[in-house]
């Protein structure tokens, strides 16, 4: 039996994905679907005055058009799901459709339900809406202000939270040698998974059982809310996602549209199918980040950090959707000393609501904008005391043995070397040498900048103690079935719910070794309410770390079962017993053996099975993680700027990631690209941008800049293995990493780079434009 | 409005299709719609992100942006008639080189590669990556989609050396 752990075995959805037969919501048909089509508000602020229907029911193929006042006794307001304690936090019941007010640009009015999707659209098209339209508020910061307006009636100052951690820290600051002061934006982000939202709805009127196949990243989570929203009990409400095309977070929300076309569905005993255009997506889907920060850094004229602290606006648009309260406080504020042995640490942190989409999880969410954080304010502290970046860094990584160690607000980082991934990338990198070269450059009006980032991030979420202790109305544990059929084939059902990470091979391999069977002989089950008791998705890059628990669990379970079935056939005692390589044989005696596979079918047949044993053969297992998963890791960015346009050329990007063990190494090498583009994306291209009326500026893939290929060279990764002391597989999280560490990296080479110049920061993205203006600003102080 | 139907054959993965359709529908709906071929995706509605890419008269297009009726005649290959006995080399290069993470832009990814590739069958990384412009992946970072047509190249020299080997009389 060959090793599979550890292997970079090809993926086993590959096989359907690469030949045009996986199964997107927008791909299913079922007898009789009808077809919704919503209509949008197109202003961020009105009062909804009259929705006139009558043209639009006119319409060939229409079957109904439902309003605002047609669902708002029907259906149950659309709740947050995380309320972080001590924050004053005021709920924004969000309704499907909209009745009174509207709120944001693309909130829904009314749904237009027709025979095929060009009929639907055309109806929409004749739904005569009268809007009173109003001021609209669109920043965090001047949300909160006196006299704006305001988002909801019951939330003053817009302000729908107020979560503070940490100690007053006035007394180390005043005291401080060195204080640095910086505000940072982080800006919105638009996730744009490849694959639009859609939902397709089918009421059984013989079992009155509704199945809403959705886009979700968390079919559970979301049978929890639509049962709550519609009045349907969970035994009788199925949730599947089969094939989803990419989340980044934007898919673990409960949507207004998935709850009108499933309470369509029910309603006119019609299967119903919802899809969104790209434009939609845009306008409808939540989006990421979106923070105003204002920064402060004490330290030592000598390189040595003593405080970090943050006041934060945190814009969280119109309602505050599923996740999105944790993702400022918990996700950020608990982790702004990054990597850093940093004593004092506080955070301060406004929830605001704002006449804009909902803002939720993106790929980090609240990590990412912790990271830049400390980052550049590493960076700009260095500079300040006129210390290289790497050797403050130095000097205030954690160290190697001082692990566990617990930061400032009381997490525990499970294990790490950081010092050990900043050493391969400066022999990666061979930083002295560059640095001359720098300098060389720069006598010929050459610029070109070296920008870090030594990270570390909190992941694989988590207990559900402390889930429940920091206010996220849901657990973190993660379930697995690992069923044996008589065969010996093997189903291993998980909660987990991935979508492109590769757990349908990755979870093979973990079975695989364990049972000593062929990864083929292995199907994972994921994404189907109905097929897995329970489970919480995937999130938080908690797939592998806490759904990978999980299955070892449930595996061992198997082994264990077996080996009281194989001691029986072997007559010998369960001690006696060896379990290595599908086999059983008895301890000193390898001849005398009998194969898994056999005992499986002793298992079912149950002809002759040991006292007490019952016959079958799975086992289940509800893993619940003794803590997050920190990884960590050190990135370096090279970048060259032309000072005559203000181009950024990537020239050189080296990733040294410490995830753990690894399962796969191809997938989490794809992983971590996968981040690295969409953190790079944020740094120098992405950015969402509202007009002073709410209206979204950047609003499709026109004129907001998803980063193509053409843009990045060949990524240079390399990576260390300190396993997580308490997960059972001894891995961390991945998903995540790179988008968390590549954008102050970025940032860091470019401000690098201009440091001739006397630029020291600039707003994300660093577009040549931006670059340029600066550049022109600056000219005198070269 | 009236419903104007309109007849378009078109061959689409070599076999010969018929359908009555309004005039205004995309190709991709068509394919999607009309004739259950779903392996071609709806990413975008801008024309950006080509999920939707297939090959139109054996050239790439993105036919979200093209009218069914303006295929009439033509012969259409989707992701779904890429393959022929054996996967393409175009399918298993991405395979072998993870080119795929939730797999919703990879047919019109794959599709773009492999009109690439009948274009110039030995493309630079640079050409490459050049080629893959009108193609959006939010999964993979593209540095893997770029291995994966340098390994299908490398298929597909291998079999043309073989069969033209074969060829010479």
């Amino acid at each position: 039996m060959p090793q599979v752990m550890g292997q970079a075995l090809k993926r086993h959805e590959d096989i359907r994905l690469i030949r045009g037969r996986g199964q997107y919501t927008d791909d299913m048909t079922l007898p009789g679907m009808v077809y919704a089509e919503m209509v949008r508000s197109p202003y961020a602020h009105a009062n909804i005055l009259s929705v006139d229907t009558q043209a639009a029911q006119a319409m060939p193929g229409v079957l109904a058009v439902f309003t605002g006042q047609d669902t708002k006794d029907e259906l149950g307001l659309i709740p947050t799901a995380w309320i972080p304690p001590n924050s004053d936090l005021k709920m924004t019941p969000h309704p499907a459709l909209a009745f009174d007010t509207v709120r944001y640009v693309g909130d829904a009015v009314a749904v237009v339900i027709a025979e095929t999707p060009y009929q639907a659209q055309d109806a929409a098209d004749q739904v005569q809406v009268q809007y009173q339209p109003l001021q609209a508020v669109v920043h965090p910061r001047e949300a909160v202000e006196d006299g704006r307006p305001q988002v909801h009636a019951e939330i003053d100052r817009n302000i729908a939270f107020h979560w503070t951690v940490g100690p007053d820290l006035d007394a180390v600051f005043q005291q401080a040698e060195v204080v640095v002061r910086h505000e940072f934006r982080q800006q919105r982000l638009i996730p744009n998974a490849m694959e639009p939202r859609a939902a397709l709805a089918q009421y059984n009127n013989a079992t009155d059982e509704l199945t809403v196949w959705v886009t979700t990243q968390n079919p559970h989570i979301h049978r929890f809310l639509l049962s709550g929203i519609l009045g349907i009990p969970e035994h009788k409400l199925r949730v599947v996602a089969i094939d989803v095309g990419g989340g980044f977070g934007s898919k673990i929300a409960c949507y207004p549209d998935e709850v009108v076309a499933s309470w369509a569905a029910r309603k006119l005993r019609r299967a119903v199918k919802w899809t969104e255009t790209r434009q939609e997506n845009f306008m409808i889907t939540s989006h990421g980040r979106d923070h105003v920060q204002e920064v402060e850094l004490a330290g030592t004229r000598d390189g040595q950090i003593q405080a970090i602290r943050v006041k934060a606006y945190s814009n969280l648009g119109a309602y505050l959707s599923t996740a999105a309260p944790g993702v400022p406080t918990i996700l950020f504020g608990l982790i702004i000393n990054g990597a850093y042995d940093i004593p004092h640490a506080s955070a301060d942190v406004y929830g605001v609501v704002t006449n804009t989409t909902p803002v939720d999880a993106y790929r980090g969410a609240g990590r990412p904008e912790a990271t830049y954080l400390i980052e550049r304010m590493v960076d700009l502290y260095a500079s300040q005391i006129q210390m290289d970046p790497v050797a403050v860094r130095e000097k205030n990584l954690v160290k190697a043995e001082a692990f566990p160690y617990t930061n400032p607000f009381g997490l525990q980082y499970d294990s790490g070397n950081y010092q050990g991934t900043l050493k391969i990338a400066l022999d990666m990198l061979d930083y002295p040498k560059l640095r001359e070269e720098q300098a060389a450059l720069r006598k010929d009006g050459k610029y070109i900048g070296i920008g870090w980032s030594t990270y570390v991030e909190m992941c694989g979420l988590g207990p559900s103690e402390v889930a429940g202790a920091v206010g996220f109305q849901g657990g973190l544990w993660e379930s697995a079935t690992v069923r044996v059929h008589p065969t010996g084939k093997v189903s291993v059902f998980t909660g987990a719910s991935p979508h492109g990470q590769g757990e349908e091979t990755t979870f093979a391999q973990i079975v695989g070794q364990e049972l000593g069977i062929p990864v083929e002989d292995i199907e994972i089950v994921h994404g189907d309410t109905a097929r897995i008791s329970m489970g919480w998705g995937t999130y938080g890059s908690r797939t592998t770390a806490v759904g990978g628990g999980a299955i070892h669990l449930a595996t061992q379970k198997v082994i264990e079962k077996a080996k009281k079935i194989a001691a029986h056939k072997l007559e010998v005692s369960e001690s006696d017993v060896v379990f290595e390589d599908g086999m059983f044989s008895v301890a000193g005696v390898p001849n005398r053996q009998v194969s898994f596979q056999a005992v499986t079918l002793d298992a079912y047949l149950a002809w002759s099975l040991p006292e007490g044993v019952e016959p079958a053969l799975e086992g289940t297992a509800f893993y619940d993680p003794k803590n997050f998963t920190y990884p960590f890791g050190a990135h370096v960015a090279v970048v060259s700027v032309d000072p005559d346009t203000g181009d950024i050329h990537l020239m050189r990007y080296i990733a040294v990631d410490d995830v753990g063990n690894i399962i796969n190494p191809m997938i989490v090498e794809g992983q971590i690209h996968g981040g690295l583009v969409q953190g790079i994306g944020q740094a120098l291209y992405e950015g969402a941008e509202y007009d002073t009326e709410g209206q979204l500026l950047t609003g499709s893939l026109l004129d907001y800049a998803v980063p193509k290929a053409r843009f990045f060279p060949r990524f240079e990764t390399a990576h260390t293995v300190t396993p997580s002391p308490h997960n059972p597989l001894g891995v961390k999280g991945v998903g995540e990493t790179g988008a968390i560490a590549s954008t102050p990296a970025i940032v860091n080479a470019v401000m690098d780079a201009l440091h001739p110049f006397g630029i020291q920061d600039l707003p994300m993205p660093l577009t040549p434009e931006k670059v340029w203006q600066a550049i022109q600003q600056n000219q005198g102080g070269r | 409005m009236p419903e104007v139907l309109t007849t378009v054959t078109m061959t689409v993965n070599g076999q010969r299709v018929a359908r009555s359709i309004e005039p205004r529908v995309l190709l991709v709906h068509f394919l999607r719609e009309e004739l259950g071929l779903t392996g071609t995706h709806v990413g975008c509605d801008t024309s950006q992100c080509g999920a939707c890419t297939v090959l139109l008269d054996g050239e790439a297009v993105k036919a979200c942006t093209v009218l069914a009726v303006q295929a009439h005649g033509a012969t259409v290959t989707t992701i779904e008639g890429l393959e022929g006995t054996r996967l393409h080399p175009v399918q298993e290069g991405f395979w072998a080189k993870h080119g795929l993470q939730c797999g919703f832009c990879t047919p019109g990814a794959m599709m773009t590669a492999a009109y690439l590739l009948s274009q110039n069958p030995h493309p630079s990384e640079a050409e490459i990556r050049e080629g893959l412009d009108g193609v959006v992946c939010r999964c993979t970072g593209y540095e893997t989609i770029v291995r994966a047509v340098q390994h299908a190249a490398a298929l597909m020299s291998e079999v043309s050396e073989t069969s033209g080997a074969e060829d010479v009389d």
